[in-house]
């Protein structure tokens, strides 16, 4: 009860933080808008080339584009969020002052970063998708029972997100400079999410495997659960999700472990 | 409890040594031993006041963190309120509050009334307490316009106060503060000087203060431990340090060239020379005015100032003795 209370606390504040940067917001949701744009226009050119590329018709493949655009900021598919804070503190040190705080590490991260992706999904998300859907004709899902699924996926999306983004800050312990595996782990996470391109579209060995990696967690695994695509159902999505985030959890456990042995013998 | 009228700060022979690695040729790297503590031994009783200071890089944060239990020393004993801090971190972290002075509890895109509420969750302070301690703090370290200010936005002294409250939301036992007054200015600093000696006197609360600066722990300490290169040098009463080091002012003397030092000015001698440049120790008691005037006189004075003796000026002089 009061660990909930506390995380709750902690999301809540880590939603103001970033509501009190209304520009940012704004020049966000016109960022995603633009691209949402560039790139429902180049779906259309592709799926006029090749219909049903994917599994999906071309409503469905706008729908994606424009559910991706409304998750991006929120899913931090470019990496960011909590990430950049939590690296800079182990950077400078300060993160021994997390340490030494009664509460969780991982869990006080989670539900700050949870906080900030709720406000960026309301601030970053409503707009694009709403702009997309008077542009476009998309397949949305007229059920509040798929809604309520898709919204289950989202969450566990932001999960996923986290957890990935949690280990790479955690090399931040090891490693004199991050900037690399930083760029690695967005590009990675820019293509293997389905941002670009729908993991759907690509064949044989190299398809089966993209869509089985935790990046596909993050977007693919949500668009397909709203456009009622996902293999197995929306059950098997979920399933998929919830997998790869508690591994993932369980893996910057004790990433953390060690990084905290190393903080209280070397001093950081 | 195991500590009452005990030893509530209990710390023998503790050292720490970090291993510093370092590239030599272009595959080839060396491991090196930095000895931050180097066998640091002194207790402190339940509700006293004690400066700890030495210069930069004496060991000073190194051997505050171990007693926050965020550091495990490498040998020797310590014990805080009767138990080890590092491997009872979760028992005694509610016992104690800390101030960093070059790092921040607080969040930095909330204003510290939101951040008090996180810290009152983390330590489950209840309501009541919660609101009473806060009205305290706001009042006596005058914070009560800031609590609505994002932290970025407040100066480094305004900071520190909301760090302090920060530190004591939880009624802790003992507070440690690394250099709370550094880069402060005059005001923020005498509030939280007199804060401190309130909080000291009034409720009891343990206080071990590190700072560099002697002035800090001439209003604040009877106490004070001394130590350098993570050696205690001096332990004992404010006024032994007194006689130590606190017996002569230094007059920094720039000439026009370089000269060979300084003689035959009565009740000065010189101490340094770099260049044209000659540091001269006098009587704490004597006026400078007499030999500011014979310098002049007598020497191609391109300037001058007098400084009050710093603690690595005590320093030097403990190592003279
Ligand atoms: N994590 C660390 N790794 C290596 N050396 C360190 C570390 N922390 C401190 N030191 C070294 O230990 C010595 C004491 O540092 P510190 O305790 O910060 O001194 P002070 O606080 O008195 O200025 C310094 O020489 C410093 O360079
Ligand atoms: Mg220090």
């Amino acid at each position: 009860m009061h660990l909930l209370r506390l995380n709750f606390a902690v999301a809540v504040s880590g939603f103001r933080r970033y509501a009190t940067y209304r520009v940012a917001t704004a020049a966000g949701v016109f960022t995603n808008t633009v691209f949402g744009f560039i790139l429902a226009y180049t779906f259309i050119a592709l799926w006029h080339e090749r219909p049903h590329l994917g599994g999906y018709d071309q409503s469905q493949a706008l729908t994606f584009v424009w559910i991706g655009q409304a998750m991006l900021a929120s899913v931090a598919v470019m990496g960011g969020g909590f990430q950049d804070e939590f690296s800079e503190r182990i950077r400078n040190g300060d993160v021994a002052i997390d340490l030494y705080r009664p509460v969780d590490l991982q869990l006080w991260w989670l539900a700050a970063d949870l906080g900030r992706a709720a406000f960026q999904l309301l601030g970053r998300g409503v707009v694009p998708l709403a702009v997309g859907a008077l542009a476009f004709d998309l397949a949305l899902p007229a059920s509040p029972g798929s809604w309520l699924l898709f919204l289950l996926a989202v969450l566990l999306a932001l999960v996923v997100s986290f957890a990935l983004r949690y280990l790479v800050a955690l090399c931040g312990f090891w490693l004199l400079d991050a900037t690399g595996l930083n760029a690695l782990s967005t590009l990675l996470s820019l293509f293997f999410s389905g941002m670009l391109l729908p993991l759907t579209v690509f064949p044989g060995a190299f398809g089966e495997t993209a869509r089985l990696l935790p990046w596909s967690a993050t977007l693919q695994v949500p668009a397909d659960v709203l456009l009622g695509a996902q293999p197995g159902g929306a059950a098997a999505g979920l399933a998929f999700q919830t997998g790869w985030a508690l591994v993932l959890l369980a893996a910057g456990r004790a990433l953390q472990t060690v990084a905290t042995r190393k903080v209280v013998v070397q001093g950081g | 409890m195991a500590d009452e009228g005990g030893e509530f700060i209990d710390v023998q022979d503790l050292t720490k040594t970090f291993t510093v690695r370092r590239r030599t040729g272009l595959l080839r790297r060396t491991a090196e031993e930095v000895r931050a503590v180097d066998g640091i031994s002194f207790t402190l009783r339940r509700g006293e006041m004690a400066g700890f200071i030495g210069p930069n890089g004496a060991g000073k944060s190194t051997t505050i963190k171990m007693l926050t239990g965020i550091l495990t020393p490498s040998g020797g004993r310590l014990r805080v309120a009767g138990v080890d801090p590092w491997r009872e971190r979760t028992r005694l972290v509610r016992r104690i509050g800390v101030v960093f002075g070059q790092r921040t509890t607080l969040w930095w895109d909330l204003p510290l009334r939101d951040s008090y509420g996180l810290v009152r969750r983390m330590y489950r302070v209840p309501q009541a307490r919660f609101e009473e301690n806060l009205a305290r703090c706001v009042e006596l370290l005058e914070l009560g316009d800031l609590l609505d200010v994002p932290v970025r936005q407040l100066s480094l002294g305004q900071r520190m106060r909301g760090d302090i409250t920060a530190a004591l939301l939880h009624d802790p036992d003992v507070l440690y503060l690394d250099e709370p007054t550094i880069g402060l200015d005059v005001v923020s600093k005498a509030r939280v000087r007199e804060f401190l000696r309130t909080l000291n006197a009034e409720r009891g609360t343990t206080v071990l203060l590190t700072t560099h600066d002697l002035s800090d722990i001439e209003q604040l300490c009877k106490r004070v431990v001394v130590i350098d290169h993570g050696r205690l040098m001096y332990d004992g009463p404010l006024a032994g340090l007194h006689e130590v080091g606190r017996g002569e002012r230094t007059l920094v003397v720039d000439l026009e060239r370089e000269l060979p030092p300084i003689e035959g000015l009565t009740g000065a001698r010189t101490v340094r020379t770099e260049g044209p440049r000659q540091w001269l120790a006098f009587p704490a008691s004597a006026s400078a005015a007499p030999l500011v005037s014979r310098l002049a006189a007598e020497y191609p004075l391109v300037d001058l100032s007098i400084r009050e003796p710093d603690i690595e000026d005590v320093i030097a002089r403990m190592y003279a003795r």
